[in-house]
């Protein structure tokens, strides 16, 4: 067995990892999943691997690309794998507009 | 002095030594988080795959106090296994096991493939393993194994520590 390109570091029944998840399936693309613990003191495996102890995280062998944050992540997935990597980035940018809200309802490290 | 009770269990068709360790797909724990991991990828070297009852009964804890006190996992690489949850898992891997992982079977469908499920009575819908260890090579071949035949039963250290001592030197 080869190991998935995207390594998703997540918590059971999260939202915002589902979302990316969510993603992930849409673009047909391989990952495995990396559960940890809710209490962010049980996170230091994430803190490691992205500077910040929010899940869901991200690490993409294939780009040597790793992130924090649903929207970000939902958005390099859109820019990097879906239409918008062949749009110019318009994808990417209509993702961006809600980023933010997103982001802040998820807390960090 | 109460008499202390010993019930046979009953003969069981389970993996032994000689045999190929059927492979198998469930999480597995570490001191951080877990992922879905075959046996077949986890093993590629000499391996101790310990089967034991969930996480808290007194015989999970006499297990991992006795590969810590021996330094096992300084040795060869010591996976668990048992019906506790990954939540569970972690809580004994903070506390005893250190560099051991621990595969999560709620379901207890790895414990039957490998014949040594057990019913607990007064524990109704419950499937427990009857304590099992088992050294393996590299390509799963089971090079020592040590299966319960009375409940409750312990395995024997000094054996097991003769048992990789003959396959990790």
């Amino acid at each position: 067995m080869t190991d998935p390109q995207i390594t998703l570091y997540r918590l059971q029944a999260c939202p915002y990892c589902e979302r990316v998840v969510r993603t992930l399936n849409r673009f047909g693309l391989e990952y495995q999943s990396r559960y940890v613990e809710p209490m962010h003191s049980e996170r230091n495996v994430v803190k490691r691997v992205s500077g910040a102890r929010s899940v869901p995280a991200i690490v993409d062998r294939e780009t040597g690309v790793t992130m924090s944050e649903s929207a970000n992540i939902v958005e390099y997935l859109e820019g990097t794998y879906g239409d918008a990597a062949t749009d110019g980035g318009r994808a990417a940018d209509d993702a961006a507009t809600d980023g933010g809200r997103a982001a802040d309802a998820e807390g960090g490290a | 002095m109460v008499e202390f009770d010993v019930v046979d269990l009953p003969e069981t068709d389970h993996v032994e030594e000689g045999d190929t360790a059927p492979d198998f797909t469930r999480p597995l724990i570490n001191a951080e988080y877990w992922e879905d991991s075959a046996l077949d990828d986890a093993v590629d070297e000499p391996t101790l795959l310990l089967f034991h009852p969930m996480d808290g009964a007194f015989q999970a804890t006499y297990l991992y106090n006795t590969v810590d006190e021996h330094g096992w996992a300084d040795d060869l690489q010591v996976l668990g296994l048992s019906i506790s949850s990954p939540y569970a898992h972690k809580r004994l891997l903070a506390e005893r096991g250190e560099g051991a992982r621990i595969f999560s079977d709620p379901g207890a469908g790895v414990i039957e493939e490998y014949g040594l499920d057990h019913d607990i009575d007064g524990m109704t819908g419950i499937t427990e393993t009857r304590p099992a260890v088992y050294l393996l090579d590299g390509d799963r071949t089971v090079e020592y194994a040590w299966v319960a035949s009375e409940h409750p039963e312990f395995p024997d250290a000094e054996e097991i520590g003769d048992a990789i001592d003959r396959l990790v030197d």
